[in-house]
Parts: structure tokens; sequence; C-alpha cells
């Protein structure tokens, strides 16, 4: 047996869910879930002297004490404070982990994409289950990922056929309802966009109440050839939250993806965001911004694997670091010997406003083909002093100077976002965190 | 307008400013010229607040208040505008932007409402004419990319939308063809009235050919060891400084 109460926990959960499943248990899905439990009970959550994990602490998480499975009295009008004004678009509430329909709005107008919950999917023995689940995401590696296999809550899976171009968004609204007590939700995705499809999906997370919630996500996305994906991941979550994600990404020929993972505020975040350009003519972009301050910390971790030749990948993380706040910035990009004339981009540029603050950053390429563009680049740094003393001179006091000038450092990721009414909303975000600064 | 008594300043414990002793008029322009590393830039940084010098002695009076108790942004607030030598590049923060937000910022100083966009982009046009400046080129973010010329062109048409009382111009000469030093000067000389005055901080005689002083003054080792009309200037292009410094150097191994 492991070490960690959380482990313990969980394990003994799952044995209690599989005794209370009667005839499903046979199922091949549940097979698949019994694998996982097996694989996460052999694995430990990663300590500190696991590389991955070096500037990233989990032993406080792993030894308290979560509810995975709360009931949530959440209403509409207890959410109003979180809702976007005029954000139109396929808006799914999950709250504790869980779907509920009563606050969500699936209007899809003309009814040509697939959007199911990964209950109901089971349940309906959805064939997408046995076609994408966990094919690109693999339980075996990481203990975080084995618990989310085997014992994810819910989640959506949505299928975009071929040559559907789907012009509203689907908003994925994720909340720990946690009023009462510690909440952990365990939470699946899985989007499959068929050849030429099109679509925008954001995921957002943020806590409701004052206790811990602990979000363990993962999102398998499948980009078929030809197709367009904007994805975006927005945290603005509490002090005392933990969140560990994984989006992993699957691209075919002439596919476009492109990412934002934007994260306001949070206890503990650790994103990882795995690319895999499994074919050729692909265009991917993978934006970030994350501006820590009290004692938050934020981990993003992102991989780029080129298999194919002809192939471009973009990067771009930002970090404004304040008070006694932690940041970490890993960055691998993998060209294969056969995947030849890939351009691979990558640059990550750190502000750190206070002495307490830190960012650790860490970019690794491992290329083997030879015909490459490949460039990469980290700065961690100050604001610029003489700037902000020429905008004092032109009236402009000292903190205005200041958030002016961050606002600028940080408007490169902002505004490259699609979805209007979430651009502005998050521009305002911004400018509200950023009036924290001592 | 201006009276400078007795000022010293230091950075790293080298003085640079030793007792400037300076008294300026409404609608006067005064050049301060001197030699590389006489304190002429450090005077005008000093003036606008810039944090880098320490001021060991002497005051600065400013339309009847204590300018050294002022932050920089209430400086400007209170009508001195410093033309920077070296404008200062700020991605993604476009000249307009820049400007409205300064404006709004020294109006809400003042107890002022904000001023409306209509009116200021009627503002806008009007002052940019001033310096030839297009309005593509305040669109983009302030100053990245610009040329030494656009960039100097910039800064008087900043110095033209805020209006101050005090303009110091910090070698605002340096790194302009002849072309750009006339639309400049041309600029400058549009916003001298009788209610606003000028430093101009020069090492050259050339730019005073066209921003005509009202008196010249030669800064050497911080201090002023001459003072005179624009005649002086004329003087110095011809003979040189080494005759200054020589008159000075023997005044203060006599003091």
């Amino acid at each position: 047996m492991s070490e960690n109460i959380m482990q313990n926990q969980l394990i003994s959960e799952f044995e209690e869910i599989q005794n209370n499943l009667n005839g499903k248990k046979q199922d091949v899905f549940n097979q698949s879930r019994i694998k996982a439990i097996e694989a996460f009970g052999n694995l430990s959550f990663p300590t500190k002297k696991d590389e991955e994990w070096k500037y990233s602490d989990v032993k406080k998480l792993v030894n308290a004490t979560y509810n995975f499975h709360p009931k949530s009295e959440i209403t509409h009008s207890d959410l109003e404070s979180f809702e976007l004004p005029d954000l139109e678009g396929i808006i799914l509430y999950f709250v504790n982990g869980i779907y509920h329909p009563e606050l969500s709005n699936v209007s899809d107008k003309d009814g040509r994409i697939k959007i199911s919950t990964l209950q109901e999917a089971i349940n309906d023995v959805n064939p997408l289950l046995t076609e994408h689940y966990g094919k690109y995401l693999k339980s075996e590696t990481d203990a975080f990922t084995a618990m989310n296999s085997a014992l994810a809550n819910d989640g959506i899976l949505v299928e975009i056929p071929d040559n559907v171009t789907l012009e509203q968004p689907i908003i994925l609204r994720m909340i720990n309802d946690t009023r009462k007590e510690n909440v952990g939700s365990i939470i699946r995705n899985l989007i499959v966009v068929g050849q030429n499809a099109e679509v925008k999906i954001a995921e957002a997370y943020r806590s409701f109440g004052e206790e811990s919630g602990f979000v363990n996500a993962a999102t398998e996305v499948y980009v078929g050839k030809d197709a367009r994906v904007d994805y975006y991941k927005v945290q603005n979550d509490n002090d005392v939250s933990y969140h560990v994600g994984t989006t992993q990404v699957y691209l075919a020929d002439n596919s476009y993806f492109y990412s934002a993972t934007i994260t306001l505020n949070g206890g503990f975040v650790r994103n990882n965001l795995n690319l895999v350009l499994d074919g050729e003519h692909i265009e991917s972009h993978m934006y970030g911004l994350y501006i820590p301050n009290k004692k938050q910390h934020i981990d993003n971790h992102t991989v780029v694997d080129h298999c194919k030749p002809n192939s471009v990948s973009n990067e771009l993380y930002k970090g404004i670091l304040m008070d006694n706040s932690t940041g970490v910035f890993n960055g691998k990009i993998f060209v294969r010997q056969i995947a030849q004339k890939t351009n691979a981009y990558q640059n990550c540029r750190n502000v750190i406003i206070s002495d307490k603050a830190s960012m650790n950053t860490k970019p690794q390429l491992e290329i083997w083909a030879d015909d490459v563009k490949c460039s990469h680049g980290t700065t961690t740094g100050q604001l610029n002093d003489e700037a902000i003393f020429y905008m004092q001179s032109r009236g402009i006091p000292k903190k205005e100077a200041v958030k002016l000038q961050l606002l600028a450092f940080a408007s490169d990721v902002v505004s490259q976002i699609k979805i209007d009414t979430l651009r502005d909303y998050l521009e305002e975000l911004v400018k509200i965190k950023l009036d924290e600064i001592n | 307008m201006l009276k400078i008594s007795n000022l010293h300043a230091k950075i790293d414990d080298k003085e640079i400013l030793r007792g400037i002793n300076l008294e300026i008029k409404a609608g006067e322009v005064h050049a301060i010229m001197g030699p590389n590393g006489s304190g002429k830039s450090t005077l005008a940084s000093v003036l606008a607040g810039r944090e880098d010098y320490e001021i060991t002695a002497g005051s600065v009076e400013f339309l009847g208040k204590d300018l050294l108790e002022l932050a920089p942004e209430e400086r400007a607030a209170e009508g001195i505008f410093l033309a920077f030598q070296y404008p200062v590049e700020i991605p993604g923060v476009t000249t307009v932007n820049f400007l409205k937000t300064a404006m709004n910022q020294i109006r809400k100083y003042k107890g002022e409402s904000p001023i409306d966009a209509a009116n200021f982009l009627k503002i806008m046009k009007e002052k940019s004419k001033l310096v030839k400046i297009d309005d593509q080129l305040l669109k983009r973010s302030l100053n990245e990319g610009f040329s030494g010329g656009e960039k100097k062109r910039n800064e008087i048409f900043q110095m033209a939308m805020l209006e101050p009382t005090l303009g110091i111009l910090d070698e605002t000469d340096s790194g302009l063809d002849i072309d750009a030093l006339r639309i400049v000067s041309d600029g400058v000389n549009q916003l001298r009235s009788a209610d606003r005055s000028f430093i101009v901080v020069t090492h050259y005689q050339r730019l005073l050919d066209y921003i005509v002083p009202d008196f010249v003054h030669v800064l050497y080792k911080g201090r002023i060891v001459k003072s005179g009309t624009k005649e002086l200037a004329l003087e110095l292009e011809e003979k040189g400084y080494d005759w200054i410094k020589a008159e000075a150097d023997a005044a203060e191994a006599l003091a």
C-alpha cells in the first residue's frame, strides 16, 4: 500500500464502486478503468525527487482529505457573479466534477454536433469511447493520469463531424463547491474534431467557497486532417485550490491548433500541454499567461513532438510574478529524425516584480533531424525603470506606469484570444489582478 | 517661474551639480550649453525628478512650490515637461493610448474630468501637424522601431499635447539631420508664448540658430560659469569651450 492518504482513499473508493456495478463490470470501458486503477496502485504520486516535479511539491495535496463525491446544491443565482455577460455559446456547467444540466445551456442551433457527458457515453456505450478514449493519453506513465482514467467523475465527449464549422464556442465551466468541505473533482474530456471541421473550446476553472478544491483534469483532443481547433484553458481559482491537469492533443495532416492557457489565480497549478504532430503541414500555437501573487504556485509543462516533416510549432508563455509567488516553465520540443523541414519556436518571458518571487524555466530541445529551424529563449527580468520614469515624466503615477507596462506585456497573449467576449473579460481580469500590486 | 538656488546633486557618491543658481521668468528661453560631462543632462533630469540622483543641498522653486518635494508625475502635472535625449521604447503601448492616459492623469491631478474621445482626437490631429508626425505612427507602440528623428518629433508632439508651463529639451538636436532639426525647432517655436518658458540643453550652437534663446548659460564642472545672450553661443561656436574652461579653472584655483 502507498503511504499517502489520497491514494489509499481512492483505491478503496474504487473497490466500492466496482462492487455496486453488477452487470456492467465486464464492459470494455470498465475493463479499461480496472487497468487504470491497477496502474494507479503501482505508481506513486510524484515527489520533488522526480525531475518533472522538481519545483512543484504535491506532498501536502496527496496527504489532505478530499471528498470526491459530494453533492452540491449550487444554484444559478449562486453563479451569477461568475457569468460573463453576453457570452454566447454552448455553456456546460460541471459542479464537483458532475455535469449539471439545470445550469447549462446546450442550445446547438443546427444540431450537427454530437455532445454528451462522460456518464451518458458510458451508459450508451458510445463508440467514441472505444475509438478514441485513452488512445492519446496513456495512463501507465503518471499517477495523476492513471487516477483520472480510473476515477473520472464526469466530463464531456464532443464530436464535430467532418466539414462542420461550429461558430459558437463550447465553454466548459468547472466549479468546485467548497462551501462546506474540501472537494475533489476528477474530470475527463474527449474532443474529436473530424476532417476539415472547426471548433473553439474553452475550459474555465474556479471554486465557490472557502475550503480547498482539487481538480484532476484530463482532456484528449483529436484534430483530424485539415481541421482547426482553438483551445482555451482559463484558471481563476482561489489561494487554497489545487489543479493538476493534462491536455493531450493529437494532430493530423494540414491541421491547425491554437491554445491559450491563462492562469490568473490558483494556490497550486500544474498544467501539462502535450502536442503530438503526427502529420505534415500542421500549424500549432501554444500561448500562456500566468500572474501569480501571494504564495501561489503555477507550473506549465509543455511538450511538442514533431513526428513528421514540414510542420510548424510556435510557443509563447509569459509570466508576471508578484509577492512570494513561484512559477515553473518547462518546454520540450522533440523533432524526430524523419521530421525534416520542421520549424519550431519557443519563447518564455517573465517579469518578476518582487524580491521574494521566483521563476524556474527549462527549455529542452531534442532534435534528431538535420534540416530544421528551431529556436528557443527564456528571459526573466524586472521592469524597465527607464520606461517607468518616462511615463511618470508625462504625468502617469508610478503605480499606473507599472500597470500600463505589465498590461502591455500581457497583451501579447490576451489580445490573441479569438472569442471576443472572453478576451474582453480576461483583459478586465488581468487589470484587476494587476491592481493587487503593492 | 523657476528659481534654482545653490543646487547640489550626486550620483554614486560623485557630485555632478555643485551649486547651480538660475532664475527663469515666464516666456523666457534659456539655453544651457557646456562641454561633455559638465552636468547639463543631470540638471534636466533632476528638474524632471529622476530618482537616480541624490539632492545634497539647495532648492528649486517652481510656480511657488518646492519642486524637489514632488514626485515626477506631480511635477508633470504642475507643468514641467522633459523631452528626453533618448526617448524610451515601450512595446505594447501606443502613443495615442499613452498620451490619453497621461492627459487624463494630469486632469485627475487637477481635479478635472477625463477628456472625451472626440475632443482628444481633435486636439491630437491639430498638434500632430505641428511636427508633421504621421497619424499611423501614433497608432504604433510608443517609439518602438521609430527612427531617431521620429522619436524626437514624437517628444515635441507629446509636449504640444500636454501643454507644459516649462519645457526642458535635453539635447533634442542630437542625432537629427538638418531637415528634422528644422521641423523640431519649428514645432518648439510655435509653442513659445508669453506664459511658457523653455530650458534648451545643447552641446552645439546649431540648434540655437532655430530656437533663438533669450539667455545662454555655460555649465562646467557642475556650475554655471558664464551667462550671456545669444551672442555667447556664437562665441562658443567660434572659439570652443577651452577658454571658458581655463577661466573657470583659474577662478576655482583662486577661490
